[in-house]
């Protein structure tokens, strides 16, 4: 392991960001927000940001192809621009855990290129959570919050920063770190540990389980009575799609300039009424279906298919940020507690 | 630049002929820009077509893998870019990507049975490409039945082909059927489900149907009452679709997306997925 004074870590950062784009958890307006880093500016001591790294993978809306049209002639034009070096700092557990989730969707055949080269070209500082919060179950899909994933990750104990490589990536920057680090810190790393699990132990959703999800499971849950009161009050507004670091749905839209065709690839929600509405009819009429779709996919479809795990991460999100305080707890609480075989 | 080709990036066809079938339905033929078929494909996968602006769909391939010059589409019109193709002239740039989804097991569990397609409307668009291919392979199949119906003469797809073509081959009984008398046809008339159950069929066929839901719902209830089991029959489906390929989760049922694990379904698959669809 190698570390650093607390006091040493902008140094550091700033070493980081001489070689690539370093995003740092910065307190904004409306809440922390990973953000460029540039000299002078702080880092949060938000548990959160508000939303999750998976905007630096997979963006609310990117530019997939252009077009030239003139008369009946296309020309496809590619201005791809996906391929630099990134750094992010400081990102959660659950947050890393949901990049695998993600990765299992765009890196499978075939594979999402732009996705793809943004992870080769991202590096994931983790950081351990020294202060989980109530709105927290990541323990509940078995994420560590003590011991996040990525490919470096750090601990922040009272008077330093400790680091450790993980993957090759990871390991290489460290290395290149080394004139603002030392060797040491296992201790630190160890003290901060006990600390967090002391905390995790004491959290109100400590015993959510989800246990009687899953893989397989669509028979079980898909005519659940539960549904209809569950989904009762839903605006269907997108919220928690929006904010969710697993969500994957998108849609593909072409905009019309004044020099061409841009298609773009952006963010959309199964939320939405529209979403999977067609000339020839409308297979999720009502909200029921839509909330259903949503869950289903994260405790039941997702696991299915994808070697049992499961499609939420247990940030807490959509717990906060829910205008009618509906979330994925409730709906676990509400359909495991109801007699479905 | 990355060697792997991006999935969602399109490349360019060029329409070279358009044809008209019925009232709303047209046959556009497809090529690369250097005259070639654009890639290679199954018998009932699709193909997403663009024009830059109006927006993406996709469509099942019409034309057989057996032609190797070129890919037919036939489209309804129904929705803009539809609308925006059926005003499409020859030498119309669109752009094509594909090919999507897992086509119909004509190798696999088709070879050595007798077929019995049964289309309703544009239904038969889909359906087209397996005809052609088995017909291009006549020694592999048995005995082959199509019953085709739609509103009316005009509204029968490919009509000159299905008369000067599969009627006139061997071992191919061709069944027609409108919904109401037409002044000069002399055909049979009434619709798909009850011309199915009154040609009383053998149970031995593997059976492929696709039409509005409302003649497979029907059509499907007639065969399970003549004796045919549900392993016996096959479906493809149409969903909204826009990546094609299990990623934008638009055509997601159950754990299944239509656009990869689709859109051909046995019926008895399909009636393990969650009634979505
Ligand atoms: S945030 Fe709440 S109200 Fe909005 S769509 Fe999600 S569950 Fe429904
Ligand atoms: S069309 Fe995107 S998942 Fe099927």
């Amino acid at each position: 392991m190698r570390k650093c004074k607390v006091e040493n870590i902008y140094t550091l950062l700033g070493e980081i960001s001489k070689n690539a784009k370093l995003y740092i958890p910065v307190d904004q307006v409306n809440g922390a927000k990973f953000t460029e880093y540039a000299e002078g500016l702080t880092l949060s001591n938000a548990l959160k940001t508000e939303r999750s790294i998976k905007d630096f993978f997979f963006p609310q809306t990117e530019n997939l192809v252009d077009f030239k049209v003139s008369g009946k002639i296309i020309e496809i034009i590619d201005n791809r621009s996906e391929m630099e070096d990134f750094v992010i700092f400081g990102a959660r557990a659950c947050d890393v855990r949901s990049m695998e989730i993600l990765d299992r969707v765009f890196l499978s055949e075939p594979v999402d290129t732009y996705y793809a080269n943004r992870r080769a070209h991202g590096i994931i500082i983790s950081m351990a959570c020294n202060r989980p919060a109530e709105t927290c179950f990541c323990s509940t899909f078995g994420i560590d919050a003590s011991k996040p994933a990525g490919d470096i990750v750090c601990y922040k104990g009272e008077n330093e920063y400790v680091f450790e490589g993980v993957t090759e990536k990871g390991k290489n920057l460290l290395e290149k770190l080394n004139a603002v680090t030392e060797n040491g810190g296992e201790d630190t790393a160890k003290i901060v540990q006990t600390e967090i699990k002391t905390i995790l132990d004491k959290l109100p959703l400590k015993d959510v389980k989800a246990d009687k999800f899953g893989k397989d499971k669509t028979d079980k849950f898909f005519n659940a009575p539960e549904w209809k009161t569950l989904s009762e009050a839903c605006l269907g507004c997108g919220t928690c799609t929006f904010v969710c670091p697993t969500c994957q749905c998108y849609d593909i839209k072409d905009f019309n300039t004044n020099s061409g065709v841009k298609r773009f690839r952006c963010w959309d929600s199964c939320m939405y009424s529209d979403f999977t509405r067609m000339s020839a009819g409308q297979p999720r009429p009502t909200q029921l279906e839509r909330f259903r779709q949503r869950f289903m996919h994260k405790l039941v479809y997702y696991p299915t298919n994808n070697d049992g795990i499961f499609g939420c991460v247990g940030c807490g999100r959509c717990l906060s940020r829910c205008p009618i305080s509906m979330n994925i707890v409730k709906v676990m609480k509400k359909l495991g507690e109801g007699d479905n075989e | 630049m990355n060697n792997v080709k991006e999935p969602l990036i399109p490349s360019i066809g060029v329409i070279t002929d358009v044809r008209i079938d019925t009232p709303d339905v047209k046959t556009f033929r497809v090529v690369t820009p250097e005259g070639k078929k654009a890639f290679l494909h199954k018998p009932g996968q699709c193909a997403m077509l663009s024009i830059p602006g109006v927006g993406e769909a996709m469509f099942s391939i019409t034309s057989s893998p057996t032609n190797t010059e070129f890919m037919e589409f036939s489209i309804k019109k129904c929705g803009c870019v539809t609308e925006w193709l059926h005003q499409a002239e020859v030498g119309q740039q669109v752009t094509i990507r594909g090919p999507y989804g897992n086509g119909f097991p004509v190798e696999e569990k088709f070879k050595g049975k007798d077929l019995l397609f049964i289309a309703g409307g544009i239904g038969l668009a889909p359906l087209r490409s397996v005809i052609n291919y088995v017909r291009a392979n006549r020694a592999d199949y048995g005995k082959v039945d199509i019953v085709y119906g739609s509103r009316s003469k005009d509204d029968l797809v490919d009509y000159n082909e299905i008369i000067s073509e599969w009627m006139t081959d061997d071992g191919i009984n061709v069944h027609l059927t409108i919904d109401r008398e037409q002044e000069g046809w002399t055909g049979h008339v009434g619709f798909v489900p009850a011309y199915v159950k009154e040609l009383n069929f053998t149970t031995d066929k593997t059976a492929i149907l696709c039409g509005p839901p409302i003649m497979i719902k029907f059509t499907l209830q007639g065969l399970l009452e003549m004796g045919f089991e549900k392993t016996q029959i096959y479906t493809t489906m149409e969903l909204r679709m826009k990546c094609g390929i299990g990623k934008c989760g638009r055509c997601n049922i159950g754990d299944k997306y239509v656009c990869k694990d689709g859109p051909v379904f046995r019926m008895d698959e399909l009636e393990e997925l969650p009634d979505e669809y």
